[in-house]
C-alpha cells in the first residue's frame, strides 16, 4: 500500500488560513489501511481544525467526505455538484489522489493534509515499512524475494558494500543490510547461482529517469 | 455511557469539546482487567493522542484525562470526579465556550 503520515496541525491550519468554508476529503484505499486518511482521520482532522479555528475566533465550516478512492475518476465525479460551493479541499489521500482531484476540479485549490511516504507493508499493527520503489524492472526472482533497490540504502546491485557489518547497514544500526539478507536468503533457498545472473548494471530506463511514467492497456480500453 | 472504553476514539473525544465540554474524563477498568482483553489500553493510547492534539491547538491538553478503577470502587470514582472537576474549574471555561459566549447574539428581525 501507499503509506503516509499526518502533516503537523499548524501546517494545515496555515494552509487553510484564508478560507472559512472547506472540504476535508479522505480515501477508503491505502490511506485508510495505514490509518492516515480514512473516514476516522477525516473526523479527527475536521474536529481539530474546527476547534482551533473557533478558539481563535475565526470558525471554519467543514464538509467531511471520504471517497472510495481518490485515484479513480468515477469516485471523484460525485463531488462535482458541490465542490465549487467550498473554497478549498484538504485531501488526506496520497499525493496521487490529491493531484488527481486537483486535475479534475480546476477551480478548487487542493491542499495536502498528509505527507505521502512509500510503498510498503504493515509489519505489525501500527508499524509500516518500505518494500518497493516501483523501479519498473523487477528482479525479485533473482534476489530471493528481497528488493535491492529498496532494502539496500544505496540501491546497489552487487552488494553488500564495504559498510555492511554483521548484517547491519552502515547508514543506521537499526537497518539490516539488504544485501546480507539477499545472500542469506539465496543460500537458504540454495539459489546462490542467481547472484551471478544479475545484470552487470541496472537499467533505470524503466524507472523514473524518463519522467512521469504511464501504463497503457489497449485490452482494457 | 459506553460498554467499554475501547469503543472510544479520538473523534468522540474531540466532538465532546466541539459540543461545548470544558473537560472530558475517561473512566476505564483497571489495566489488565479488561473484559475485552485490551480495550482500556487502546483507550489510553487514544486519550494520549487527543491530549497531544489539544496541546497543539489553543484548547490545552489538561482538559482530557483518563482514570482507571474497578466497578466496585465508588468512593474512588467520587474522588477522581471531584479532582477532575476542581482541575477544570481552575482552568476555567474552554476557549470554545469563551468564543461562543463572546459572540454577539443575533438579534431577531422584527
Ligand atoms: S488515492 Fe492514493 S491512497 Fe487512495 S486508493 Fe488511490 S493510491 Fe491508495
Ligand atoms: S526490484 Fe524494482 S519493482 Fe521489484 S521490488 Fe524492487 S523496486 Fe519494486
Amino acid at each position: 500500500m501507499i503509506t503516509g503520515t499526518p502533516k503537523p496541525i499548524d501546517e494545515v491550519l496555515s494552509m487553510i488560513e484564508a478560507y472559512n468554508k472547506i472540504i476535508v476529503a479522505g480515501c477508503y484505499g491505502c490511506v485508510t489501511v495505514c490509518r492516515v486518511g480514512g473516514d476516522k482521520e477525516v473526523q479527527v482532522l475536521s474536529s481539530t481544525l474546527r476547534l482551533a479555528r473557533e478558539a481563535a475566533g475565526r470558525p471554519v465550516e467543514i464538509k467531511e467526505v471520504c471517497l472510495e478512492r481518490q485515484c479513480d475518476p468515477e469516485y471523484l465525479e460525485p463531488m462535482r455538484p458541490y465542490i465549487e460551493d467550498y473554497q478549498a479541499v484538504v485531501s488526506i489521500a496520497c499525493g496521487a489522489g490529491i493531484q488527481f482531484m486537483a486535475e479534475k476540479f480546476a477551480k478548487t485549490p487542493l491542499l495536502p493534509g498528509i505527507n505521502t511516504g512509500f510503498l510498503g507493508v504493515t509489519e505489525r499493527q501500527g508499524e509500516w515499512a518500505e518494500r518497493c520503489q516501483g523501479c519498473g524492472d523487477c528482479v525479485l526472482h533473482l534476489t530471493g524475494g528481497i528488493c535491492p533497490v529498496t532494502r539496500c540504502a544505496k540501491s546497489i546491485f552487487h552488494g553488500p558494500c564495504g559498510g555492511s557489518v554483521g548484517g547491519i547497514c552502515e547508514v543506521d544500526k537499526e537497518i539490516k543490510c539488504g544485501w546480507q539478507m539477499i545472500i542469506d536468503r539465496l543460500k537458504s533457498l540454495d539459489q546462490m547461482d542467481n547472484y551471478g545472473k544479475l545484470k552487470p548494471y541496472k537499467g533505470w530506463d524503466a524507472s523514473r529517469d524518463g519522467g512521469p511514467r504511464r501504463i497503457i492497456r489497449e485490452d482494457m480500453k | 455511557m459506553l460498554p467499554c472504553t475501547g469503543r472510544i476514539d479520538e473523534s468522540l473525544l474531540l466532538k465532546s469539546f466541539e459540543n461545548g465540554a470544558d473537560g472530558v474524563m475517561v473512566v476505564g477498568c483497571l489495566e489488565g482487567d479488561c473484559h475485552y482483553v485490551n480495550g482500556n489500553i487502546r483507550a489510553r493510547a487514544r486519550v494520549q493522542r487527543v491530549y497531544e492534539i489539544l496541546g497543539q491547538i489553543a484548547i490545552g491538553p489538561e482538559r482530557v484525562r483518563m482514570y482507571n478503577l474497578s466497578a466496585g470502587e465508588g468512593a474512588k470514582f467520587a474522588a477522581f470526579t471531584t479532582e477532575f472537576y476542581q482541575k477544570i474549574k481552575e482552568l476555567g471555561p474552554s476557549p470554545i465556550t469563551i468564543a461562543r459566549q463572546s459572540k454577539p447574539r443575533e438579534v431577531p428581525v422584527s
